[in-house]
């Protein structure tokens, strides 16, 4: 029954409405999978009851002619969103053993769609990372290796148990969240399609927040077509988060086969950065090559600050985080150390439950927030950040996408670069920019690398334009003709 | 500006975080490295320039000041590390 692992989400769902397999198969197929790969560490909790029972449903349904959107596709879900009665632990101690007593409205609209779950999935701790090296949970495998080579690589970060998941043929899509790059990032390490949505675009409602302001949730799955298909159904305004907008969801399958014809697509030449392999570069010049071949015209672009996206970025999400944060205190949820007083209780908890990535975000926040720095840093971020913005409003005047490549390398060794922090934040440096200015992205398989790794490009739209990510992601996807997948060294029989 | 040992300790005072003095010195190391590193920021002119306040031209939106939700003793203390007749119960804090 592998190959009903292989599937796409659009293949299975013809296949589960032709009746020619059933949803129970589908799910039993992927709940094997998923317990013949536990050696990648992508599931802190896995639901087999959960995918098995909406499985049973799926089935009646498809039965009664009553079939919902994604009835019967199972799916994993990035522990950071909570599910109601199922543990939800963001990759840290000091929520390891919380139950939401709610479920997001994210993972609310899949199982109102008919998605079952498979489990929850591994992250960096509360989503800080870029390796998936932060979790209290271990570390998640790559299921890519070097040619030739057995060290284990990081899938990306900081929803690195969902790609590998996705990768590795254990769940048809996954729910991700991209606060720097945490969905585009991990795409394009583990050679599968990523999309973090416009900010506002899907809910926050129920998704344990790290930077209020850049949070927002996405997909991945193994085609373009994939991700359009969760997002529609993820995606829509919720009276429950006050930033989400009230915009009309577009058909976005409908989108992709408008091609590329006449389009501007824009490329920024401050993406050129120093030390960036050649093999990326030449990566980005040939996705650049495949959409002028499909019709487009390239566009030089100039984005100026793209520079200081970074060094900004590591002001706001800090300063987010140590607000957000302050909600772990021991008293009303998650871990608690006794004290001696009141204090000293909450002191000892934060130092136990959060883990040294975690307490070095929340002290730099702390810092850039307080009382004489809070305008040299801070609101300097703010302009910045602002700037940023600006850059992308005025090329969108005249492009309407850009291309980029995802991430400056391809995957890298676990434990190669966590000594140095500012080297690790230098992997989202193409992926921030977006997230500061608000702005869809999506990370489409491009080629591999010399090592035989995977490599991603990047497509930015205008804000609530994903139709047009999606349209030129999948001429990239169609001319890139991405077939290569891992081998399965992690199954066990 | 580089960060001192004592700033260390104020702000993980602050941050309700305790750290042990022997973990200072190499904190100040780390967290110094990262606000240098942050530092370049002063490079961008951004006189005239207002910080960001929300994204993609959203602003927040007003609803009535009624209640929507509630009645949930139960659920809101399901987590918590010690719950005694429908409170927190946290150590003394009044002697």
């Amino acid at each position: 029954m592998s190959e009903l692992t292989e599937l796409t989400i659009a293949e299975a769902l013809a296949a589960l409405r032709r009746r020619s397999i059933s949803a129970k198969e589908l799910t039993d197929a992927h709940i094997a999978a998923v317990e013949a790969a536990r050696s990648l560490n992508a599931f802190i909790v896995e639901t087999p009851l959960h995918a098995r029972a909406a499985a049973k449903e799926a089935d009646a349904r498809y039965a009664k002619g009553e079939a919902r959107a994604i009835e019967g596709i199972p799916l994993g879900i990035k522990d950071l969103f909570c599910t109601k009665g199922v543990g939800t632990t963001a990759g840290s101690n000091i929520l390891r053993n919380f139950v939401p007593p709610y479920e997001s409205t994210v993972t609310q609209k899949l199982w109102d769609a008919g998605a079952a779950m498979l489990g929850k999935l591994n992250l960096d701790e509360f989503a800080m990372g870029s390796s998936n090296e932060t979790s209290a949970f271990g570390n998640v495998a790559n299921p890519w290796r070097r040619k030739g080579e057995n060290c284990k690589l990081t899938p990306g970060g900081s929803s690195g148990g969902s790609a590998a998941a996705v990768a590795a043929r254990l769940c048809l899509g996954a729910t991700g969240t991209d606060t720097g790059g945490s969905i585009r990032q991990p795409a394009s390490f583990t050679g599968i399609v990523g999309i973090k949505p416009t900010y506002g675009r899907c809910s926050r409602y129920g998704i344990v927040a790290f930077a209020s302001s850049l949070d927002q949730a996405g997909v991945f799955a193994r085609s373009v077509e994939d991700t359009a298909i969760l997002l529609g159904v993820m995606a829509g305004h919720d009276p429950k988060d006050s930033t989400s907008a009230k915009i009309a969801v577009p058909d976005f399958s409908a989108a992709l086969s408008r091609g590329v014809k006449g389009l501007r697509i824009g490329i920024p030449k401050e993406y050129r950065v120093d030390g960036m392999p050649a093999e990326i570069d030449a990566l980005w010049k040939k996705g650049a090559a495949w959409l002028k071949d499909a019709g487009a015209e390239l566009v030089d672009v100039s984005l100026p600050h793209t520079k200081y996206a970074l060094p900004a970025y590591y002001v706001v999400a800090p300063a987010e985080a140590s607000s957000n944060l302050a909600r772990y205190d021991g008293v009303r949820f998650g871990l608690r150390q006794p004290g001696k007083d009141l204090t000293d209780l909450y002191e000892r908890t934060r130092a136990a439950g959060f883990g040294k990535e975690v307490r070095r975000r929340i002290m730099i926040g702390t810092y850039v927030l307080s009382a004489g720095y809070y305008d040299a840093y801070y609101l300097k971020a703010q302009k910045v950040r602002a700037l940023i913005a600006r850059d992308f409003a005025e090329v969108y005047k005249n492009v309407d996408a850009i291309l980029t490549p995802t991430a400056p390398s391809a995957a890298f060794a676990l434990g190669e670069k966590s000594a140095d922090p500012i080297a690790m934040y230098l992997n989202d440096v193409f992926t921030v920019p977006a997230n500061l200015a608000g702005l869809p992205g999506l990370s489409v398989p491009a080629g591999l690398s010399a090592d035989g790794l995977p490599l991603g490009l990047q497509v930015l739209g205008k804000a609530f334009d994903e139709e047009m990510v999606f349209r030129v992601g999948r001429v990239i996807e169609q001319q890139a003709a991405f077939a290569a997948k891992p081998e399965a060294w992690w199954r066990v029989a | 500006m580089s960060i001192d040992s004592k700033t260390v300790k104020r702000v993980a005072r602050l941050a309700r975080i305790r750290v042990e003095d022997a973990e200072l010195d190499h904190l100040a190391g780390e967290i110094g490295g990262i606000v240098a590193w942050i530092e370049q920021l002063g490079e961008v002119k951004t006189d005239g320039v207002e910080p960001l306040a929300a994204l993609n031209g959203l602003t927040l939106p007003w609803r009535a000041d009624i209640v929507t939700d509630g009645d949930k003793a139960s659920d809101v203390l399901a987590n918590a590390p010690q719950a005694v007749e429908g409170f927190f119960a946290v150590p003394k804090v009044v002697e």
